[in-house]
């Protein structure tokens, strides 16, 4: 538990009026807060030491207190005995030990420091107003193969376990929201919710827009020449498309409703987009090369 | 709508300790909705949420009803904005290699 200089945390030199304190709190608030900066930890916890900060300097007793003690905090009543015995009997042997180290800003509304220095906190702050309790984030990483069907699944948040049905279709980056499994509410209010971000990798060979696949199939020359049928793999199964003769690199072909499910309406897909590439024979026998040059005459 | 899901207003500036006239100004300003019920002010439970950021906003940053109203524009920009960012980046997944 260490020193924590809230002067330096409003940005106040230790002659700030009660004005000035006021002002580079409410500049600070503004600024951290956490309605205001959605996600963002770091600045709940500037908020967190904004706030004790302005609890203890715009408190006269507790500024007084504050400044009385200072960094030798840990020792403020045998402090004060001190200095009575050194009234008294003119002499002084006492040593202070000076804390170093990280501020101790937990989950709690109050540093440690502050706990130990002034209590549990203040009666009659806002903090007494029955508030709804923080809502919790969770991220969770899926494969596409996994969000093809629903799926139901115990995930195991702040040592709660929450079951869940994570519908089939759910995209990258996708929020669900579970209502009161996040934090508790402060002071009797309502439970927070708890936010489920999906974070879905693809290892397929398919690339997926929304509801719909795209999938590159290589073709031959002969087969694109003249034509014929092909076995593709769906993102569940087979498909026979026949080729069209001449078909050419790049042609798209789409097969309805064998894409991906969309979002919460069951039964209902999405399509599959095919790109056909044309590979070129990397390698001709003299027998081929020979045609080849025949046909080129041809042209 | 089913009157389980609507909370009264004076129940809420009882459970918030916080005047009614505060509640008025947000209806006022159409930061909420006030549904009627039996000669009751009442809100969708929906809006509960909604409402405790207002009442933060209002104590924590002394905010008018204005800033209140600017702030809520301006976060709902910011998930729109979030969520094309998402599906951008999805999008841009098509054609990456590998």
């Amino acid at each position: 538990m260490a020193f924590i200089d809230y002067y330096k945390i409003l940005g106040v030199d230790k002659s700030a009026t009660k004005s000035d304190i006021k002002k580079a709190y409410r500049k600070l608030a503004r600024k951290h807060h956490p309605d205001l900066n959605p996600n963002d930890k770091e600045a709940e916890l500037q908020f967190k030491k904004v706030n004790e900060a302005n609890e203890v300097l715009s408190n006269d007793e507790n500024r007084k207190k504050y400044d009385k003690y200072g960094e030798n905090w840990q020792h403020g009543e045998a402090y004060d005995q001190a200095q009575k015995q050194q009234e008294q009997q003119h002499q002084s042997q006492q040593h202070y030990q000076r804390s170093s180290g990280s501020q101790d800003f937990g989950d709690g509304e109050y540093s440690d420091f502050f706990e130990s220095m002034f209590g549990g906190g203040f009666g009659n702050r806002p903090g007494n107003t029955k508030f709804r309790g923080q809502d919790f984030n969770a991220q969770l990483q899926l494969d596409l193969k996994d969000v093809y069907t629903s799926e139901k699944r115990v995930l195991t948040v702040n040592g709660k376990n929450i079951r869940l049905t994570i519908p089939a279709g759910i995209t990258n980056g996708q929020i669900i929201k579970i209502k009161g499994k996040g934090g508790e509410g402060r002071n009797g209010g309502p439970n927070g919710d708890l936010l489920i971000e999906f974070n879905i990798s693809n290892t397929t060979d398919f690339k997926r827009d929304g509801s719909n696949l795209y999938k590159t199939v290589n073709l031959d020359v002969y087969k694109s020449v003249l034509g014929g049928d092909v076995i593709i793999e769906t993102f569940d199964s087979k498909v026979k498309l026949t080729i069209k003769p001449l078909t050419q690199n790049g042609t798209q072909v789409k097969l309805k409703g064998k894409g991906f499910p969309i979002y919460k309406k069951e039964g209902q897909f999405g399509d599959l987009v095919i790109t056909y590439n044309i590979e070129l024979p990397k390698k001709l026998s003299d027998k081929e090369k020979e045609l080849f040059e025949e046909l080129a005459k041809l042209q | 709508m089913q009157n389980t899901h609507l909370i009264p207003i004076p129940s809420l500036c009882t459970h918030y300790q916080i005047e009614m006239s505060f509640f008025t100004g947000l209806n006022a300003y159409g930061l909420i909705e006030f549904i009627s019920v039996e000669k009751t002010y009442c809100i969708h439970q929906d809006k509960i949420a909604d409402v405790e950021k207002m009442i933060r906003l209002h104590q924590d940053l002394q905010l008018n009803y204005e800033g209140i109203d600017a702030v809520f524009n301006l976060l709902e920009k910011i998930d729109y904005l979030k969520s094309e960012l998402i599906t951008a980046q999805n999008k841009l997944k098509r054609f990456e290699d590998g």
